[in-house]
């Protein structure tokens, strides 16, 4: 499969791909965007959370904002106003508990991780 | 507590020149970041065509990930998206705390941590930030094809910005607190301005931002009546400038001028002794990456040859 973003993250391009991890895993983690400069510190962010010890039970990816199974993310209820890249949204048992857009630092991606997963 | 031999705070092209001549000199160095991936905001340029050795221009994220590979290929250390909770700067052994958690010692600090866009911090801008207020063309232009936006900033980020912008949306309408006159490059502004979808609005200071169904609404004061007027946009992108990373940096002991950059004397030492500044966050005229390389560098053999002396 070809790779599209600048990331060492897993990443996911179809919906089934989608439903799968957030249907297997507790806790998702997906940052949806581009290789701009609003997205790639989120991803940088998510490639160090990802070693951390006290994340390891969160599975992290990326999704490429303009393949046609970017839908499952660009249409959720919670991204109606979302006009930033990335949007980064976090799913536990499968229900989105959390959603962001635009760039955030490691530090807010971190409070975000807490509330959402806590 | 790991004892290092430097630590350098930043993980741009000078945090890294200087991790790279450290680690080189076979001195063990640290580098923190408080964001990821390496490189500063150089990583976020789109092409860097000055870059001595390389004819034709790179990506700035290419260039610092080269970097970042060489310096961890002398053995230099990352701590990334790593926040600093704590310091001590002022005693002959330093220390630093990262995340609340782990701490680490050292005799020799450099600090690298540059600068960032400046926000302009007024009611609304985190809230609507991602959702009706900007700060990049290139990322966030093409949500808004064929809409009207505005665009607080009157510089050469703010013009060149316009101009991506351009592309896809419908207006462009300024809003600018000086009287009539913009400080950017005349060639930027005129092609700018020449746009029949341009327009300006002079001498109004924005107070605050506010929704109103899918528009966003800035509160802005006409600096020449003082009547407050709403003008109401589509999106916001906000371009003013950049800010140097020291406020973290005000109980240091550090001296730091009224603008928030370290003034430094000879090999790029500050007024605390074995303390660096290199690279945007230091007093200088030239702001390249080729001058924070060259800072990087001198402050790296700086404290290589101290250790050496010492032995």
């Amino acid at each position: 499969m070809q790779k599209y973003l600048e990331s060492s993250l897993d990443e996911v391009q179809t919906i089934s791909e989608v439903e799968n991890l957030i249907n297997n895993n507790e806790k998702v983690a997906i940052s949806c965007g581009r290789n701009g400069p609003m997205c790639l510190p989120v991803y940088g962010a998510f490639e160090v959370l990802k070693e951390k010890e006290r994340y390891s039970d969160i599975k992290f990816v990326v999704m490429p904002f303009d393949v046609p199974g970017a839908s499952i993310i660009r249409e959720l209820p919670e991204c109606r106003f979302f006009r930033g890249l990335p949007f980064t949204i976090y799913y536990k048992n499968g229900k989105v508990v959390g959603a962001t857009s635009s760039i955030q630092d490691a530090k807010s991606i971190k409070k975000t991780i807490n509330e959402c997963f806590p | 507590m790991t004892k290092y031999d430097v630590i350098i705070i930043g993980a741009g092209p000078a945090g890294m020149a200087a991790a790279i001549f450290a680690a080189r000199g076979t001195l063990s160095v640290l580098v923190v970041d408080e964001s990821a991936p390496a490189g500063g905001t150089v990583k976020n340029t789109h092409l860097v065509a000055n870059y001595p050795g390389f004819p034709e221009p790179i990506s700035g994220l290419e260039l610092t990930k080269r970097m970042f590979k060489q310096a961890k290929s002398f053995g230099a250390k990352f701590e990334l998206a790593a926040e600093i909770t704590d310091y001590n700067f002022k005693d002959d052994l330093k220390w630093i705390e990262i995340d609340d958690d782990e701490k680490f010692e050292t005799e020799n600090i450099i600090i690298a941590t540059g600068i960032n866009p400046r926000q302009l911090n007024l009611p609304g801008e985190q809230e609507f930030k991602g959702r009706g207020i900007h700060y990049c063309a290139t990322c966030d232009g093409d949500f808004y094809s064929g809409k009207d936006i505005a665009i607080i900033g009157a510089g050469d980020t703010a013009m060149e910005e316009s101009l991506v912008l351009l592309k896809y949306v419908n207006s462009i309408t300024f809003i600018h607190h000086g009287f009539h006159n913009l400080r950017a490059e005349k060639c930027t502004v005129d092609q700018v301005m020449d746009h029949e979808n341009v327009t300006m609005i002079w001498s109004h200071e924005s107070q605050k931002f506010e929704r109103d169904g899918d528009k966003l609404v800035i509160i802005a004061e006409n600096l020449d009546t003082k009547e407050i007027v709403k003008i109401k946009k589509d999106a916001l992108f906000i371009f003013v400038g950049m800010k140097p990373n020291s406020e973290w940096l005000k109980d240091s002991g550090l001296n730091i001028n009224e603008r928030g950059y370290i003034p430094t004397g000879e090999n790029c030492k500050t007024n605390l002794k074995n303390v660096y500044a290199i690279g945007d966050i230091r007093v200088k005229k030239f702001n390249q990456i080729t001058t924070a390389i060259a800072d990087g560098t001198i402050a790296a053999l700086e404290v290589v040859r101290k250790i050496s002396c010492s032995h």
